[in-house]
């Protein structure tokens, strides 16, 4: 190859990189000081992208000038920003003091709200933004023509790198948030007003996002996939780069860009994965990222969030539990065939969340890719069936194996890391799980999938087989809440609360965590085989990241720190959607404002608000008593 | 008899030696001291024998067994237990639980997936409880225990581990003075009545000099003095470099207790 | 749905029970195709039932969902559609992987599926079954029109570009089949299959023109063309270029290709303003009254299909399923888009697509020197799919 085609290319990788890195910035900056995985950065991008391709053209009515053609990306950023404070004043702050997963669960709804909002104000038809006046040509490198805007793009990176860095450094704000990012807790012991701090923050993050989004609109038009299309890359980013450096975000962002460039000569389909096979890489040699650091130890003990006390079924409970099973066993008779339907989804997702919230809830393992296993489950047994022509029961007892052996492969890498990189990497293994499942036509049917994946005789009627999941899934559930109270979930939960102390006293902690991992993964699997067919096809859009957002949002909808709460989450986050979408095409925005309606509501859950409910009125059963 | 031998330890960080040929041993029964300025290489020497660090070279040997190198878990396993500068417990279960859990793990019932962990070695928990006087407090949350009172739970724990050698570090640290002593007095009753060896750091020369058979001064990394502590007490290079500085430092320490 | 309800209980010539059909497609994901497909579907459907509905004066009522964009939650809605909502049949579906999932779903349940839109060659080839019909061109046929249409070129060298799904990877796979017969001695030079929605158009483009192939063939649509066309266009990448590209005539993604619409690309597309004939122009200007849009290839797949779906039932007259796939099998209907068969063989209809080439007018792009393509002419040869379709 030509010296001047491989400079060319890496001038695009370097044009990439830098719009990569603006958006990356803001969100680093964010989860730095906030520590609030921040879904919704994808949207202020796409936010961004579709502000100025509303007011830009109209500035550039007045002139054709540069100028204002900047002006106008300026001012949408700027605009982004404010929505930015809004989210932060209107949202975040009412629920800071709640888990922080509840806040990614908030931020979560904010997504699925834009992305109709979007829809609405703008339509569904993508925008093209105008070009940039001035930056429109191509200059001629040696003999390649390149864009000339791409050339003025590989230098806002590193200006914005440097304008950062001079606010870190030599405002007031920028040295608090450098204090923040560090140790929360000083700023709150320095008076710092965090509300405040927070605000500015959000701003700013939301602010680059913006700007990113609004830099775009010469290159690609604003439509209404941006946000997803960028999400995910954009949380590679700052995990490879070290979750709040802003200069790691800018390597890895540069490392990135240059891999895609020459990625796709050698391997042409590579850009499904690339970023994540290089997340994983990274991850498994550097646990925080390239320059990230080790949250610091927390100086005083703090509870873990998750299940504290395991509690056993009082009197009540233990009727709620008959009444439940009693209405499960009798369902058949008075639903209609769509309930039955619709029943035996819920008690499938309920598997699937209770088995994430063994994890998430009882071992402070927070998976951000649990629909691996879920998927790759249904695989195994979508695949017997179909392909090897196995009958549907043992292909069921195949699901768990699967969930749980590719568990037991990525945990291992898993369990050694912890917190944002932990749930990461899950996310990682997913994606490189979904990339095989996605490309490997020949074995797997590619994103079509595979179709005939429909239970044996006996259990083909919609009432046998919602009775076959009734079974399994309640069994699952039931199995999997024994080991929260037997020894084996009590160490899970000894290793989230104290890592060191659990160590000292014995316990091989990431062995423990290894098993836990595969243990959840294979009941994973097994809610996986009994969704494929229930579904009567394989495809992979199970494993996808939204899968695993789902399950995400019914554990928190459901209370993680409840045993039994990611059930009720699973039928509530269930009920939700599918009471919304046959009335709307904007069922996503409702389904996002009922979450966000929950969280403010139940900040610890639906399983949390029973709790508090139950306690409080044993409460006032104590007071009477001892009145009387 | 010889409980803990440790020979010729060095461990280096860059180009800091955190650790110099540090060698010492320690009798089953035997309460032994470490003390020194900070950064004199004390909690190095502690995690090297508790083995959270790994030597560079040297040999930590428990019971004619040798240890070095192997991870606290398999240490603990071998007779060691641990207490940690800053009280390590498990925050969401009760005190007697977190009692239990160290037993469940001795008895290497970790990976059960059929018992009931809540009812599993409770009498034994609790008697290790009353060992340290928190029987009452047995089914309290522990996160809501006074800070003293967490301590006394953490040596319960380090206690269910039958241990033969019991790694204290700083044991008192953030504790009011007068439960400091009682915290100690505990302690050396515990070891002298099972025969327990003892190694400790500590800041709180009261602590020190009124509990320790024996006393190992540290400083940059090695010993400049051993013995009893009334040989320690009167040793001119200690007096020079060391409790002069110590001096200096309770006197801020019982001014920073006085102001919050 | 509104509209449709009110069709119902407006004073409509039609009357009796009405004929129920469940039609579950993208509404909320691929709005941008599906919202114009539902007005077309509407707009005959209101025809139809002034003009009397369906089997002897019943109303045709269509029931609307959104599909979830997954099959997971199109086949729940398809159930709810067949069970709950009482629905005779189910038609629509827009991703290739909801549309096989329903398909097979309809092979479960017995019960007829009318995949409209759904490109992919499996929903009448491997994975075809009785109850599956389909009606838009199939990837291999919109392939071997553009191939078709490049027959007698001279350009040797060829590059692929083509989103990395089953519809790119088809197309590309139909493309290398297909391109040998048409230029004798033509070879692919370069592929590039960029995710989907993702294309990193200059590292894609950079890479395309390393390889100095002579022709391009692009599979491309929606954001990802646009990316790629303005990159195209500054690198000087499509410059002495034939370019052959799947679907960009189609309204859908010439409006927001804007004034970057290049020249001279062969095309299949939808150039409705210029189609002259009499039912289309009618049907134009009665989509334009009352939508206040202009029609999008959407627009008149949804219109067709109620008129297949119209003549289906009359011609049945019944609503029992073996009946209906068994009168579908064969049956021909004339259409705003003329005559259009559905071919018993495959359960693939013959609905053409117009080839010609872009051309910007205005501020927009459209096409000229275009002929309507009857997709009777680019069916998949009987012999291929009596080798791969099960039962036929």
């Amino acid at each position: 190859m030509e010296p001047s085609f491989l400079l060319v290319q890496s001038l695009s990788g370097l044009a990439s990189a830098s719009s990569l890195f603006v958006i990356a910035s803001g969100l680093t900056l964010v989860f730095g000081v906030t520590r609030i995985v921040n879904f919704a950065h994808g949207s202020f991008y796409m936010l961004g992208a579709y502000v100025a391709v509303t007011i830009v053209p109209w500035l550039l009515e007045f002139d054709r000038s540069p100028w204002l053609f900047f002006l106008g990306v300026l001012a949408s950023a700027a605009v982004v920003g404010l929505l930015g404070v809004a989210m932060e004043i209107l949202l975040l702050r009412r629920i800071y003091r709640v888990p922080e997963l509840f806040q990614l669960l908030a931020t979560f709804g904010v997504v699925l709200i834009v992305q109709d909002a979007v829809l609405w104000i703008w339509g569904p038809v993508d925008i093209p933004g105008p070009r940039a006046p001035g930056l429109r040509h191509g200059v001629y490198i040696f003999d390649q023509r390149f864009p000339a805007y791409e050339l003025f793009l590989i230098v806002v990176g590193p200006v914005v790198l440097g304008l950062l860095w001079l606010l870190m450094h030599r405002t007031r704000f920028g040295v608090l948030i450098r204090a923040a990012t560090r140790d929360r807790e000083m700023v709150g012991a320095l008076g710092v007003n965090q509300a405040l701090l927070f605000t500015g923050t959000l701003f700013l993050g939301a602010f680059l996002a913006g700007l990113g989004g609004a830099l775009q609109i010469p290159r690609v038009s604003a439509s209404a996939h941006m946000d997803l299309s960028i999400i995910t890359e954009v949380f590679v980013v700052t995990v490879v780069g070290g979750m709040g450096s802003i200069t790691g975000a800018f390597l890895a962002a540069v490392l990135i860009g240059q891999l895609q460039a020459f990625g796709v000569l050698i391997f042409p389909k590579i850009t499904l994965v690339l970023v994540f096979l290089l997340m994983a890489a990274v991850l498994v040699v550097k646990p925080w990222g390239l320059l990230g650091r080790p949250e610091p130890a927390a100086g005083r003990a703090a509870l873990p969030e998750g299940i504290l006390h395991p509690r056993h079924f009082g009197r009540l409970e233990m009727a709620l539990g008959a009444a439940a099973l009693a209405a499960l066993i009798a369902l058949p008779v008075f639903a209609d065939a769509y309930m039955l339907k619709v029943a035996t989804e819920v008690l499938v997702f309920a598997l699937a969340a209770f088995s994430l919230n063994f994890l998430v809830g009882n071992g402070g393992i927070v998976s951000f890719g649990h629909a691996a296993y879920f998927g790759l489950g249904a695989y195994a047994a979508g695949l017997l069936v179909t392909r090897i022509g196995l009958p549907m029961e043992p292909a069921l007892l195949a699901a768990p194996m699967a969930g749980g052996l590719f568990a037991a492969l990525f945990g291992f890498f898993v369990v050694r890391l912890s917190g944002i990189y932990l749930a990461m990497l899950t996310l990682a293994f997913a994606q490189i799980a979904y990339a095989v499942c996605f490309q490997w036509v020949e074995v797997t049917g590619g994103d079509n999938g595979v179709v005939g994946v429909w239970p044996s005789a006996w259990a083909a009627s919609r009432q046998a087989y919602y009775y076959l999941v009734a079974v399994l899934s309640v069994a699952g559930i039931l199995a999997l809440r024994h080991v929260i109270y037997a020894p084996f979930g009590a160490t899970l939960r000894a290793c989230r609360d104290s890592e060191a102390r659990a160590d000292a006293v014995g316990v091989n902690v990431r062995k423990h965590r290894w098993l836990g991992f595969s243990l959840a993964g294979s009941a994973a699997g097994l809610s996986g085989g009994l969704y494929a067919f229930s579904k009567g096809s394989i495809d992979p859009t199970l494993l996808s990241i939204p899968m695993s957002v789902d399950f995400l949002a019914m554990i928190l909808l459901g209370g993680i720190q409840t045993v039994m709460g990611p059930v009720l989450g699973a039928a509530a986050f269930h009920s939700i959607k599918d009471l919304f979408m046959p009335l709307t095409d904007h069922w996503r925005f409702f389904l996002g404002a009922s979450i966000i309606a929950l969280v403010l509501l139940f900040p610890r859950g639906l399983g949390g608000a029973f709790a508090m409910l139950r306690s409080r009125a044993g409460q006032r059963r104590l007071a009477a008593v001892t009145a009387a | 008899m010889t409980l803990l031998r440790v020979e010729g330890l060095n461990k280096r960080f860059g180009g800091v030696v955190a650790a110099r040929d540090v060698a010492f041993s320690l009798h089953a029964g035997e309460m032994l001291a470490i003390i020194g300025p900070n950064g004199a290489g004390k909690s190095t020497t502690f995690n090297m024998v508790g083995g959270q660090l790994t030597p560079d070279t040297g040999r930590v040997v428990l019971n004619d067994e040798e240890i070095t190198g192997l991870p606290p878990r398999v240490v603990c396993r071998l007779g060691v237990g641990r207490t940690f500068q800053v009280a390590q417990t498990f925050l969401s279960f009760s005190v007697v639980e977190n009692v239990q859990m160290a037993l469940i793990a001795r008895h290497g019932q970790t990976r059960d997936l059929l018992a009931r962990a809540a009812s599993l070695h409770r009498q034994e928990a609790l008697g290790l409880l009353a060992r340290v006087g928190m029987e009452v407090d047995a089914d309290r949350p522990i996160g809501e225990l006074a800070y003293g009172d967490v301590k006394r739970v953490e040596l319960a724990i380090a206690l269910a581990a039958s241990p033969r050698l019991l790694l204290m570090d700083e044991p008192t640290a953030g504790m009011a003075p007068r439960e400091r002593a009682a915290l100690m007095q505990l302690t050396a009753n515990i070891a002298r009545e099972q025969d327990i060896g003892v190694l400790f750091t500590e800041h709180d020369m009261d602590a020190v000099f009124a509990h320790a058979d024996r006393i190992i001064v540290l400083v940059r990394g090695e010993i400049i003095a051993r013995g009893s502590p009334e040989e320690v007490r009167t040793d001119e290079q200690v007096k020079r470099v060391y409790l002069g500085t110590t001096g200096h430092k309770a006197a801020l320490r019982a001014r920073k207790a006085a102001h919050g | 749905m509104a509209a449709a309800a009110l069709a119902g209980l407006a004073p409509a010539r039609a009357q009796g029970a009405p004929v129920k059909v469940g039609e579950l497609n993208s509404y909320s994901r691929m709005a941008a195709f599906s919202v114009p497909y539902r007005h077309g579907m509407q707009l005959a459907a209101d025809t139809i039932n002034r003009a009397g509905g369906v089997m002897g004066g019943r109303p045709l009522e269509f029931v609307f969902r959104d599909d979830g964009s997954t099959p997971g939650d199109a086949v729940r809605v398809a159930e709810e559609l067949l069970t709950r909502e009482g629905c005779a049949f189910i038609a629509g579906t827009f991703l290739s992987n909801v549309g096989l999932a329903v398909a097979d779903l309809a092979n479960q349940r017995k019960k007829l599926f009318l995949a409209t839109e759904p490109l992919t060659d499996a929903i009448t080839m491997a994975q075809g079954n009785r109850y599956t019909f389909r009606i838009r061109p199939s990837t291999y046929m919109q392939t071997r029109m553009l191939v078709e249409a490049a027959r007698g070129k001279t350009q040797k060298r060829w590059a692929i570009v083509a989103p990395n799904y089953e519809y790119g990877q088809s197309a590309a796979a139909n493309f290398k089949k297909l391109i040998g017969s048409a230029i004798p001695g033509a070879e692919i030079v370069a592929e590039q299959y960029p995710a989907l929605g993702r294309v990193d158009a200059g590292a894609t483009v950079g890479a395309l023109a390393q390889a100095r192939p002579d022709a391009i063939f692009n599979v491309l649509f929606g954001p990802d063309l646009t990316a790629f066309v303005r990159e195209g266009n500054t690198r000087g990448l499509f410059e002495r270029r034939l370019v052959l590209s799947l679907l960009t005539g189609e309204p859908e993604y010439m409006i927001p290709l804007g004034d970057e619409c290049p020249d001279g690309w062969i095309v299949t597309g939808y150039p409705w303003e210029q189609v002259e004939w009499p039912a289309h122009k009618a049907f134009v200007e009665a989509y334009r009254a009352r939508v206040n849009d202009t029609p999008r290839l959407g627009s008149l797949l949804g219109y067709v299909t109620v008129q297949i779906v119209a003549n289906l039932l009359n011609k049945a007259g019944t609503l029992e399923t073996e009946k209906l796939v068994d009168t579908l099998a064969g049956l021909t209907t004339d259409t705003v888009s003329g005559s259009v068969t559905m071919r018993a063989l495959d359960h693939q209809g013959t609905l053409g697509a117009w080839v010609g080439e872009t051309v910007l007018r205005g501020r927009t792009g459209t096409m000229r020197n275009w002929r309507y393509a009857d997709g009777a002419n680019y069916m998949f040869p009987e012999a291929e799919v009596r080798a791969v379709r099960p039962g036929a």
